[in-house]
């Protein structure tokens, strides 16, 4: 199957019509080496995610909290490269590897490796996409403009403060999912969710024409029940990234575990 | 035309690269601010602070005995923003923008620091003006600089050390931004360079122009015209800015930012990001950055605290590539030198930072035609760094 937006709405739609919405976990690539990252995204393969997020380290991640910052600084520990990073995708995709993947990482690694070749490198290793956390809309047409007709996934994010004009135009330009960030904060595990978390996803949903996923703070059962009904994806980053902070080479076991227990 | 234009850009660099969260923030922060420039009620409030409270205008000081032991063929004038209250030029931009908040009806105010000056001088902005103060900086500063951290705290600040990244100025502001991003209704974030995302990096730019139009003002008093050559050091770049600012359309008054080539810029120890940077995003702007090949940013080293920075103000960057202005870089050792010729010939210790400006004159003095006026921007008072300088002189010898 074509990677791709497509491919990552189609799934989403396809599994959440099974049952409850899909999972889209991320994971930070190198974190804490390759190999372990290696053996995580085969676990996750089988716990039917929409799609993986594959964070690539930055220097300084303003998004992040304190789990994934770790998880970063860990990760930048091995020099990794870009051209890396898409050679681990491209292997990955030469074994089968059945889960789309997108990239999360900072506008500054796309900008030093190219906008064009970020493009031409991700649709020949067989990733599907793109969410930069610092690149607003205001900032996205040199994006736009390379990405136009080749079917790499778009994802954008809408935040709590965002106007509704503003959801409307950031939902135009999303593609395979739109990523609503659930509280005004940093990622990372939250006891509660805001209040008026639902409102604000009926709205959401109102206007985008792509799947909407929603993550930063959800990472328990009882978050997931209650958002489930509202959403077509949700997103845990910070819940399984804790889990590699504390059990290393060991972590791809407990993270299936804990991420069946969610469902 | 003006610049920035509508979407923050100066030339190909500024902008506004930050999470969607802070998007409406910014536009908030922007339309505040460009009601608040039109209000004459507003400057004159913020003016008749900086001229009662804060010591405003500063003198543009005649540096005979500087000028002399240049060899005599210069006129080399001192801007003292070193006099100004709280011992540096940073206090027109935190009144500017405290005051703002207030206007905005905003509560809280969050800053970085990597020296403290900046932090000491929101604090003293937030202690006048009561209220709540907010300061991140660096687990490694707060140690180097741990007098500045209770002068904050003095002030009524909360001092709040950042364990993240390389534990400096950098990481500082990204702890402050994700303080924002968090508390964004009630809080802002007084940025203390002319650096960030639109529209910090003009509203810093303005406030701190007073500089430069004092500059203006007293040179043609003295000389009757405007000065050949203005040297200010860079780090962010807001003294330098500052004074460049007023004159820009002046065309044959030159300008000379002075980075810090801290150990040399052939070594990985210096913050000279004109000099040695390559463009790229870190705190929501398109600047030159110190930055490795992958992207990812470097840290960045030089004896004066203030300048160790691994970006620039955008501005700066444009005024590089169009050629506005030229971007150089002193050592560590020749700042130094600086540091104690102005001690000894002038009775003026200057700030490690604003020596850098005048060791570049130093060196180029000899080369520089006779009679020609001079300003340097002497940004900041030394009274913080006779720590380092001591230390640094007792390591040597």
């Amino acid at each position: 199957m074509e990677k791709g937006a497509k491919q990552i709405e189609n799934l989403i739609k396809s599994i959440k019509k099974k049952a409850l919405p899909p999972l889209i976990p991320y994971i930070t690539c190198w974190d804490p080496d390759l190999d372990t990252t290696s053996a995580i995204l085969w676990e996750l393969a089988e716990i039917e995610p929409a799609c993986i997020e594959l964070g690539f380290p930055f220097s300084d991640p303003v998004a992040d909290g304190p789990t994934i910052q770790k998880a970063i600084v860990r990760a930048l520990q091995h020099n990794p490269t870009f051209e890396e990073f898409f050679e681990f995708i491209e292997k990955l995709n030469s074994q089968n590897y059945p889960v789309p993947i997108v990239c999360m990482t900072y506008y500054n690694i796309l900008y030093r490796f190219g906008l064009e070749k970020t493009v031409k490198y991700a649709i020949d290793s067989g990733l599907s996409g793109f969410i930069i956390p610092d690149l607003p809309i205001e900032e996205a047409n040199p994006w736009l403009k390379v990405n136009k007709g080749k079917g790499l996934a778009t994802i954008f994010l809408v935040a709590p403060t965002s106007s509704e004009e503003r959801i409307k135009k950031i939902a135009k330009v999303c593609s395979g999912f739109l990523y609503y960030i659930s509280l005004t904060g940093v990622t990372g595990v939250r006891e509660k969710l805001p209040e008026d978390i639902i409102q604000r996803l009926i709205l959401v949903k109102n206007f985008s024409p792509v799947p909407v996923g929603v993550g930063f703070g959800v990472s328990k059962k009882e978050h997931i029940n209650m958002l489930s009904p509202y959403v077509d994806a949700i997103i845990i980053g910070s819940a399984i990234v804790k889990i590699i902070e504390e059990k290393g080479k060991n972590a791809p076991q407990e993270i299936k575990k804990f991420l069946n227990s969610l469902k | 035309m003006s610049l920035p234009n509508k979407k923050g850009y100066f030339g190909n660099f500024g902008g506004k690269f930050v999470p969607e969260t802070l998007i409406p923030n910014l536009y908030e922060l922007e339309k505040a601010y460009l009601q608040i420039k039109k209000d004459l009620k507003f400057w004159k409030e913020w003016k008749n602070i900086l001229q009662e409270y804060a010591g405003r205008p500063t003198p543009l000081y005649y540096a005979s005995n500087f000028s002399k032991y240049l060899g005599g063929h210069l006129k080399v004038y001192f801007k003292r923003e070193d006099l100004l209250h709280t011992g540096a030029h940073k206090l027109n931009n935190t009144i500017g923008q405290v005051l703002l908040a207030k206007k905005m009806g905003k509560t809280r105010i969050i800053a970085e620091t990597g020296a403290g000056q900046h932090g000491v001088a929101t604090a003293t902005a937030c202690a006048l003006l009561d209220m709540k103060c907010v300061i991140y900086m660096g687990a490694k500063d707060t140690e180097r600089q741990a007098l500045n951290v209770f002068r904050m705290k003095l002030l009524g600040a909360e001092v709040i050390p950042v364990y993240s990244g390389t534990q400096t100025l950098k990481d500082a502001i990204n702890e402050a931004l994700r303080d924002w991003v968090t508390n964004v209704k009630d809080t802002l974030y007084v940025i203390g360079s002319v650096v960030g995302p639109h529209p910090y990096p003009m509203i810093v730019r303005d406030f701190q122009s007073i500089i430069g139009l004092e500059t203006k003002k007293q040179i043609l008093q003295k000389e009757g015209k405007f000065p050949d050559i203005i040297i200010a050091c860079v780090g962010g770049g807001s003294n330098a800015m500052g004074i460049f600012y007023p004159f820009v359309k002046y065309k044959e008054v030159k300008f000379i930012g002075v980075e810090a080539a801290g150990h040399g810029l052939d070594t990985d120890y210096h913050s000279a990001t004109l000099c040695k940077g390559v463009p790229g995003v870190l705190h929501g702007m398109l600047t030159y950055l110190l930055q490795d090949k992958v992207g990812q940013i470097k840290g960045a080293h030089s004896i004066a605290p203030g300048l160790d920075y691994p970006g620039t103000g955008p501005e700066h960057s444009y005024y590089k590539e169009i050629k506005r202005a030229e971007y150089v870089a002193v050592t560590d050792e020749e700042a130094l030198k600086a540091f104690k010729i102005l001690s000894e010939t002038e009775g003026i210790i200057p700030a490690l930072e604003s020596a850098h400006a005048a060791a570049y004159l130093i060196k180029i003095a000899k080369k520089i035609p006779k009679n020609t006026i001079v300003v340097i921007n002497l940004s900041g008072r030394g009274d913080k760094d006779v720590m380092i300088v001591k230390d640094y002189f007792e390591k040597k010898s």
